[in-house]
């Protein structure tokens, strides 16, 4: 069984290496750059996402409805993806929804607060793409973004996408 | 509600879990983004090497092993305390070459290809050759310079997975870690 810092060390390459190709000769990184970035990192979150959830509730029963789908991933998922399970979560009963963590366990090594704050993204992408992956394959077709204002305290906006 | 037996053994697995389907995501995208399977093995050595640098220096935070006395020393340790940690698998140590500077690691069975097969059209893709730039980049930070090649892959067909692993030479000045 892998133990817990083997993700996060693989994370943190796979991040480095996808920004690193990325920029190749180039001096810098403009925008377009970092949102390819942020794509390619999202979506191969995405299929470990949808692997994950496919696991874990193997012998599940179905849920209920949506609320009941986002319970379960702000504990049961968080939990064993995440460390923990979600701090709080809100929603608008019209299909947004966010979860906060206030100890995100791929910040907690960035940093406690502002520093890096700016790089906190690049970390985050893979993440939102791990959610999105659950989601679907839960049956909610979702936009997943990220944002934090202090680390290593995170919120997850999830949008259900209606047909 | 969750399950409150075997919650730790869950949790592991569920780790486990998160890092084989990763890896997998990580060499898909390679093999999108490369043309052939060799460019794909360079690029998982290299990546390999930068986890490794930094990977030893947890290893000696948790395992407080002190320096290996000789290489024989050194195989013991990656295999039964290294590979224990972080694979939670116990490699054979065999086929020590003569002059004691070549062995092997067999491993009966590769968490990391877990549920994986290799399509026909990646018939010489090294699936798990991060572990080789891991082993290697540790190792150097420790001033050993190994080689470290996969010699037999139970996802290319063998019965097992055998890792031979060379000793190059003792690196002698403190060469400051740098990514490839």
């Amino acid at each position: 069984m892998a133990d817990e810092s083997l993700f996060d060390f693989l994370h943190m390459e796979i991040v480095s290496h996808i920004y690193k190709e990325q920029q190749s000769n180039k001096e810098e990184m403009d925008n377009k750059d970092r949102a390819v970035c942020v794509s390619v990192l999202e979506s191969m979150g995405f299929r470990v996402g949808q692997g994950l959830i496919e696991r874990l509730t193997r012998d599940s029963p179905s849920f209920k409805d949506e609320l009941d789908v986002m319970k379960f991933v702000c504990k049961e998922f968080w939990t064993k993806v995440f460390r923990r399970q979600v701090d709080n979560l809100r929603t608008n009963h019209q299909g947004t929804y966010v979860l906060q963590d206030n100890k995100f366990s791929l910040l907690t090594q960035l940093s406690n607060g502002k520093q890096y704050l700016d790089q906190a993204p690049k970390y985050l992408a893979f993440s939102c793409g791990i959610v999105r992956g659950a989601l679907s394959n839960l049956g909610m077709d979702s936009v997943v973004t990220a944002e934090v204002s202090v680390m290593p305290s995170c919120k997850f906006q999830v949008v259900v996408q209606k047909l | 509600m969750s399950r409150q037996s075997n919650r730790t053994t869950d949790s592991k697995k569920m780790n486990s879990e998160l890092f084989t389907l990763t890896y997998g995501a990580l060499v898909t995208q390679l093999c999108k983004d490369y043309e052939n399977d060799e460019e794909v093995n360079k690029q998982l050595d290299k990546m390999g090497y930068n986890i490794g640098v930094r990977l030893i220096e947890d290893f000696l935070a948790r395992s407080s092993i002190g320096r290996c006395q000789d290489f024989r020393k050194t195989a013991d340790v990656i295999a039964k305390v290294a590979f224990k940690m972080y694979l939670g698998i116990t490699p054979s140590v065999t086929n020590w070459s003569p002059a004691g500077d070549e062995f092997s690691l067999i491993l009966e069975n590769n968490p990391l290809v877990d549920f994986v097969e290799l399509p026909d059209n990646h018939s010489t893709l090294v699936y798990s050759n991060l572990l080789c730039g891991v082993l290697r980049g540790a190792l150097e930070m420790v001033q050993m310079a190994v080689d470290v090649r996969f010699a037999q892959d139970t996802l290319r067909g063998d019965n097992v997975t055998e890792i031979r692993m060379k000793f190059i030479k003792r690196i002698e000045e403190n060469l400051p870690a740098g990514d490839e």
